[in-house]
């Protein structure tokens, strides 16, 4: 490893009970519904559910087939049938279809829905509409909490991002709320909370009335996890649509992470089948390169392969004995690790195959001088190729909110011009998808002098009450300002290196991004820990449009260890090169960080939950 | 201490004493007699029905309700205007049932205010209550009839009512008792000489095993409490005593006396062997048990008795009296002459208080014995049974002078004993009237007690003993805070605003409390404006709002509903709302409430499309409006003109909204449809729904140059991307004829370098070669590394004098084959050194 760990970095509580109880939940729902069940799971709730029940568990629980739940006809024969959904009104919909016709057939059966996290009231409504209410029964799985690795907890709610930050909806906002309560009951109490963002603010709010409601029932107890920090994805989107180098965020936007494990295909494995892995921090040799920079990686597996092949050479010359214990203690583990190097010398070789072309070299080049504010005509001019090349729909629109939020908006002209060809390159119906990434703030045109939105204008016509002001606040976070250039300034995000910056021996969390920029977010909260309050930094405040918050929430002995466990929560998503970078920032001042995010997310995810989706629905 | 045992009585093996509860001083100047008197179980409340016979009517006095404590204070009365009464009962809740003559049944609380009434049936009803029981079991609290037609009619619940008819039965009993048992509810009756259990389908002939045979018809019937025993009494005065299910004799006894008793009920108390029967004639009371003996008590007023579960309570008008058998540690200690530890304890502890040595004497007899912890265990119970405080005291103070002699006893009883005794004297003191044993209050568990105080309004009472006995506030203080507060606003005579100050000041935040609870009260109530005073200290939304809906304050409960930031919430109150009102008044209402408006939308882009346009319209939202449009031209528009008119209106409604660029961009999508079909029309492929660029790319493909120039010009591509979209389209073609033609047509604006890279792409170094001299000087060298011809390359950086093309070239070659053009360019690296 590059750093070692400090001494006294505090351990980690123990999640996997956060697994436990989720278990023991979906159990007794199963078997409040006696008897032989067809299960039918939602396409999303599958990899989830993976982590928590294999299908032995299930079969145990007299679960007789599992279906994907998709929107095809049953062919059932099941008298019973159990529904695992998220509660969207197109599953409850396709599950009524089934009812109905079940119904119009005379077959009587017994249906189960299960949702999870939680029922929602419009979930009922749909029922009742259906005329399907009194025939289902339905349960809720509160499942809000899976933890990925030691230090990662994800809710697995993408969709958290589109609905709050793109529609304004609130409905997840409970949940989160509820999380921090589970979490808080189990591992804290928390002494401190910082925040920034509305929906962090919001959040906040409804966690400490939850708080406050079961204050009758909570037990004196040493706290494991010190503060909590909230983050609202939308105060930087900046670090999210940079490309990743880290190792671990380089392979999830290549090979696409799903919910800790990824899939390598043939051209990784060497072989005609793809293999299916875990990545934490079990994987040995994954845990000691997932936080390097991609430049590094390579080495350090070859030196891997190296001492691995020593390791095997301690065979020769070795007596039976010696060699009995070999075989029964140390090859295991040997062959082990010589599978999980080949594999990740494997990927390591494919994204080389894909990173080290001309083009990816001169996309990083753009990104950095986009973010350094150099030669913009230039950047410009290689977005408008990327599009005319049709190199990626995706990526020209990663490209473009860069463009837009390092320079606070597109100046008119641009702004026309780059989106007539966006839409001359991808299709017109995109226009939606441009509009929302306005709506979102992502890609926006200057606006000279007005500071007020033409949505919060309106708005504030509107504020008269609280509840009032309340709700604005769900709408004025859509297309607000960003003012890179001034926090960039103001926090130093852009290190100034004499020499190359050295990625062997990093000085700071730019590593992450080859030294080219340090991340906002995790400069924020670095920032905030450091001064354990939002004083001194005023101005950056101001330039990420305020919502910050810093409360003491009890009484902690400032030295104990949990003090320095940080619980930082990120709505909307967190990327793994954030993580990586907080985990820098953690053993270079004696933290540990410990994640908590409605969903991993990176540049692609983000823009893909903005992207127009009716298109893609017939 | 010698008279102790004074008001000891023998009876068999144990010994029965019967002492003062309370002196009543109700100032009753009825006799029980003409009163129909309903007395409660575990020291309940008293009920008399004064001039309730029909004869009293003639006399004019109108008949009373009255509820007194078991210690005579009044709680309330009302002047009866109802029906004929025939049996008054508590519930197992202290509710009053009173039993009418028609078969209906009014149930008042300790208050006598009405609380509900509900029938016996139609065949009682015609044929009129000649008798009643009121009976608790496990279930509840039951309701026993006997009609004059010689009938019986049950239920086993009154607040599950189910109503059973039992069969018939051979003629009108002489005496009869409800009876439970293996969780069926019968009856037991005697009709002359015989005997017989009546359940829900047979009617049948019992006989009471060892029945004396010259017994003659039974007179009177008495199970007890726990509905195991059963007593019987014939005409000569014979007592047969067994178990209930008439499969066991215990005892009997001859009373030598013929009448009939006025009350005969079971003195026992709970696990005892003893089995005694207490019967009351006019002035004499009779205990009878196994023994030819029995106790005798000489009556001086009209009495009436009360089976409690560990004995009897005897009532007059001035007395209240507890009869009861004295327990086995009682006995031990107070026995005379014994020398059970227990007793050996307590009298060195009352030598130690007078500094004797004889102290030492009694602890060290108890000690050698081993029976030291014995000693204290018994004194501890001991106190339990005593009524008298200090008598209590002195025991216990012995218990905890004991204790001092043996290791490692745990406390927690004697701490348990001592909390709990003091809770007990407390509540025996006459003010409170509620005389439990300690038997009884284990029995009725403290939560009960609480509730019975609660009921009684002894509200600050309760809240000490949940203090004082550290009760959790969430099942204690929190718990009668609210019934306080449920009552407090039913005080009319207070303003809304003092009695929701009042309720805040007292319950604040206390946790566990419900102010929703107590506003659905006030709403009851009829009182609005309080109820949601009280919400507003409600801190859970969840709580508030549906009770706001139930007031009809939809408003209110929608802004509610939205701070609370839980969609469910603002859903609950969305739908309401949209039941609730007319279509333009709803939609005024979201209006107000962006979150719940944009909730709304959500749920209407799934469920409801066309509200979702009314939604925009109404709103004058055309930017929406238009993405609307574009969005059903492409989702539920399938023919060519549904979705070019969708468009059209896509383009009126951004222009409305003045967003020129998507105007623009809609209405280029128009042509580009249009264009297409007529494609599609005249090629016979497929062209819709297609980007501008690909359908270009694909007319070049197919080689309709001229058709994909007439795109270029209508929609004035601009030429960079027509160039690249044209050379990598022919390259994949592989038209290097007609590329080469291009590249001629004018000088190409985006350099010849992507011709090179087209070229290479197809593996066509040939052609590639054509353009690299085309290519502008300051990439030339990256077009020879591309066509592969690195010697070029580096002659190219040398002739440029540029370094970091030259360190490119080297990077690209391999240093065994290419080793003359390295020499080649550090030597050229040199120079610029030297220079």
């Amino acid at each position: 490893m590059a750093f070692s760990d400090r001494r006294d970095a505090p351990d980690l509580p123990d999640f996997a009970l956060l697994k436990r109880l989720a278990l023991d939940q979906l159990i007794y729902l199963l078997e409040q519904l006696p008897g032989k069940k067809d299960l039918f799971i939602e396409p999303d709730l599958m990899s989830p559910l993976d982590r928590i029940a294999n299908v032995s568990i299930l079969k145990q629980h007299e679960v007789d087939k599992l279906y994907k739940l998709e929107n095809k006809p049953v062919y059932s024969n099941s008298d019973q049938l159990c529904f695992l959904i998220r509660p969207r009104i197109k599953h409850v919909k396709y599950i009524a279809g089934i009812v109905n016709a079940d119904k119009a057939a005379k077959r009587t059966r017994k249906y189960k829905i299960i949702f999870s996290p939680l029922k929602l009231y419009v979930c009922d409504m749909v029922l009742e509409e259906q005329g399907i209410f009194g025939d289902v029964i339905c349960d809720e799985w509160y499942f809000y909490l899976l933890p990925l690795d030691d230090d990662i907890i994800s809710m697995e709610l993408p969709e958290f991002y589109t609905d709050y930050f793109l529609e304004g909806d609130q409905r997840w906002l409970c949940t989160v709320a509820k999380a921090l309560h589970v979490l808080n009951s189990l591992f804290g109490p928390f002494t401190k909370s910082y925040g920034i963002g509305r929906c962090a603010k919001m959040v906040y709010e409804m966690w400490k009335d939850l708080e406050d409601e079961s204050e009758g029932d909570r037990k004196e107890k040493r706290p494991a996890v010190g503060s909590i920090f909230l983050f609202d994805r939308d105060v930087d989107y900046i670090t999210p649509l940079c490309s990743q180098v880290v190792y671990e965020g380089l392979v999830d936007d290549i090979f696409r992470i799903k919910c800790g494990s990824v899939e390598f295909g043939p051209e990784v494995t060497s072989s005609d089948k793809s293999i299916k892995v875990l990545l934490n921090s079990q994987d040995k040799v994954f845990n000691e390169i997932r936080n390097e920079h991609f430049s590094n990686v390579f080495g350090f597996l070859s030196q891997k392969a190296r001492n691995l092949q020593i390791q095997y050479d301690k065979r020769r010359g070795m007596d039976i004995k010696q060699m009995k214990t070999f075989v029964s203690q140390e090859l295991k583990g040997l062959k082990q690790e010589h599978r999980l190097l080949s594999l990740h010398i494997g990927a390591c070789e494919s994204i080389m195959k894909k990173k080290t072309k001309q083009d990816f070299q001169d996309l990083l080049k753009t990104e950095h001088s986009l973010l350094e504010g150099f030669d913009i005509r230039e950047s410009i001019s290689f977005i408008e190729e990327h599009i005319n090349r049709q190199v990626s729909p995706i990526e020209s629109l990663r490209l473009l909110c860069l463009l837009s939020i390092t320079e606070n908006g597109l100046i008119s002209k641009d702004y026309r011009s780059l989106k007539t060809q966006y839409l001359q390159s991808y299709g017109p119906e995109h226009l939606l998808t441009l509009y929302n990434l306005k709506r979102v703030g992502l890609l926006t045109e200057q606006v000279p002098g007005d500071t007020l939105t033409a949505v919060e204008s309106k708005m504030s016509k509107l504020v008269t009450d609280k509840a009032a002001g309340k709700l604005s606040d769900a709408f004025s976070s859509l297309a607000k300002k960003s003012n890179f250039r001034g926090l960039s300034k103001k926090l130093n995000l852009i290190p100034h290196v004499d020499g190359e910056y050295d990625l062997k021996i990093p000085r700071d969390m730019a590593y992450i991004f080859s030294g080219a920029y340090i991340p906002l977010s995790c400069k924020i909260i670095e920032q905030v820990l450091d001064r354990k309050a939002w004083t001194g930094l005023e101005e950056v405040i101001r330039l990420l449009n305020g919502n910050e918050f810093a409360d003491p929430l009890s009484e902690g002995s400032p030295t104990s260890d949990s003090q320095r466990l940080i619980l930082a929560v990120f709505l909307g998503g967190c990327t793994f090169s954030e993580i990586s970078a907080l985990r820098f920032l953690g053993k270079s001042k004696g933290y540990r960080f410990i994640f908590l995010t409605t969903a991993i997310t990176n540049s692609a995810r983000l823009l893909e939950a903005v992207v127009e989706t009716s298109l893609n629905v017939s | 201490m010698a008279c102790y045992t004074a008001n000891w009585n023998p009876l068999g093996s144990v010994f029965y004493r019967k002492f003062d509860l309370y002196s009543m001083d109700w100032n009753l100047k009825e006799d029980l007699r003409d009163c129909l008197i309903a007395p409660g179980p575990y020291g309940g409340p008293i009920a008399l029905l004064k001039n309730y016979s029909a004869k009293g009517k003639s006399s004019g006095l109108r008949p009373v309700l009255e509820i007194y404590t078991a210690s005579g204070l009044p709680l309330s009365s009302i002047p009866w205007k109802s029906g004929q009464v025939v049996q008054l009962g508590w519930t197992v809740t202290e509710d009053l049932l009173c039993i009418q003559e028609d078969g209906s049944v009014l149930i008042y609380d300790l208050f006598c205010g009405f609380k509900r009434h509900f029938s016996m049936g139609n065949e009682v009803f015609q044929h009129h209550v000649v008798e009643a029981r009121v009976f608790h079991t496990e279930y509840g609290t039951g309701v026993a009839i006997l009609t004059k037609a010689s009938r019986f009619t049950l239920t086993t619940n009154i607040d599950d009512l189910k109503l059973r008819r039992m069969p018939d039965i051979p003629g009108p009993p002489s005496c009869w008792a409800v009876l439970f048992q293996d969780r069926a509810t019968m009856i037991l009756f005697a009709f002359g000489k015989d005997l017989y259990l009546l359940d829900h389908t047979s009617c049948s002939l019992m006989v009471p095993p060892g029945m004396n045979p010259l017994a003659g018809s039974y007179l009177a019937m008495s199970i007890s409490f726990n509905h195991k025993l059963l007593a019987l009494f014939t005409e000569p005065g014979y007592i047969w005593m067994g178990s209930s299910s008439l499969k066991e004799k215990f005892d009997d006894h001859n009373s030598s006396i013929q009448l009939s008793p006025k009350q005969m009920v079971w003195c026992t108390r709970p696990r005892s062997k003893q089995h005694a029967v207490v019967l009351m004639w006019d002035r004499l009371l009779m205990l009878v048990g196994n023994s030819t003996e029995s106790i005798q008590f000489v009556l001086d007023e009209e009495s009436y008795l009360i089976p409690e579960l560990d004995g009897v309570r005897i009532f007059s008008r001035s007395t209240h009296e507890f009869l009861h058998e004295i327990t086995g540690a009682t006995e031990e200690i107070f026995k005379i002459a014994s020398m059970a530890p227990g007793a050996l304890l307590l009298e060195a502890q009352k030598e130690y208080e007078k500094a004797s040595q004889k102290a030492d004497e009694y602890l060290r007899e108890i000690k050698d014995k081993g029976l030291l912890s014995e000693a204290v265990t018994q004194c501890i119970e001991a106190a339990g049974y005593e009524q008298e405080p200090e008598m209590q005291k002195s025991l216990l103070r012995a218990a905890s002078f004991g204790k001092c002699f043996i290791d490692k006893f745990s406390p927690d009883g004697f701490v348990k004993m001592c909390s709990e005794l003091r809770v007990l004297n407390a509540i025996r003191d006459y003010q409170i009237g509620i005389p439990l044993s300690y038997t009884q209050f284990r029995q009725l568990t403290i939560e009960v007690l609480l509730d019975r105080l609660v009921l009684r309004r002894l509200y600050s009472l309760a809240i000490k003993i949940c203090d004082y006995l550290r009760l959790s506030e969430f099942q204690g203080v929190s718990r009668i805070l609210a019934h306080w507060a449920c009552y407090k606003v039913q005080q009319k005579d207070k303003s809304d605003e003092e009695i929701a100050k009042a309720i805040n000041q007292k319950l604040g935040d206390t946790p566990g409390i419900s102010y929703s609870e107590i506003a659905a009260r006030a709403h009851a109530c009829g009182r609005m404006e309080l109820a949601i005073k009280l919400l507003e200290y409600e801190p859970r939304f969840g709580e508030q709002v549906p009770l706001l809906l139930k007031m009809k304050r939809s408003k209110l409960a929608l802004s509610k509903a939205i701070e609370s930031g839980d969609t469910d919430l603002v859903y609950t109150v969305v739908t309401y709302l949209k039941n609730e009102l007319n279509r333009a008044e709803f939609f005024m209402t979201l209006q107000n409430q962006p979150v719940a408006l944009s909730l709304y939308r959500q749920f209407c882009k799934h469920q409801e499309l066309e509200t979702l346009k009314d939604l925009y319209n109404q709103d004058d939202d055309h930017q929406e409006l238009g993405n609307f449009y574009m969005r059903s031209s492409y989702t539920s528009e399938k023919r060519i003109e549904g979705r070019v008119s969708a468009l059209q209106s896509a383009v009126d409604e951004y222009s409305k909204a003045k967003n020129e660029f998507a105007c623009k961009a809609t209405e280029d999508q128009i042509k580009l449809l249009r264009m297409q079909h007529r494609l599609e029309d005249e090629l016979d492929k497929s062209y819709l729904d297609m980007s501008l660029h690909d359908t270009v790319y694909n007319l070049v493909m197919d080689g309709m140059f001229s058709k994909a120039e007439q795109f270029y010009k209508e929609f004035k591509i601009p030429d960079k991307r027509y160039w690249w979209l044209k050379i990598s389209a022919l390259a994949e073609r592989e038209d290097w004829e007609e590329m080469e033609k291009f590249s001629k047509s004018k000088k190409s604006p985006i350099g010849y370098l992507p011709f090179v890279e087209m070229c290479m792409k197809q593996h066509n170094r040939y052609e590639a070669k054509k353009y690299v001299a085309r290519v502008a000087p300051e990439q030339r060298v990256r077009s020879y590394i591309l066509v592969g011809d690195l010697d070029q390359a580096a002659e190219a950086a040398i002739e440029h004098k540029n370094e970091n093309e030259m360190i490119l070239v080297q990077s690209k070659c391999t240093p065994t084959t290419d080793s003359v053009i390295l020499e080649k360019i550090n030597r050229a690296k040199t120079q610029i050194l030297k220079k």
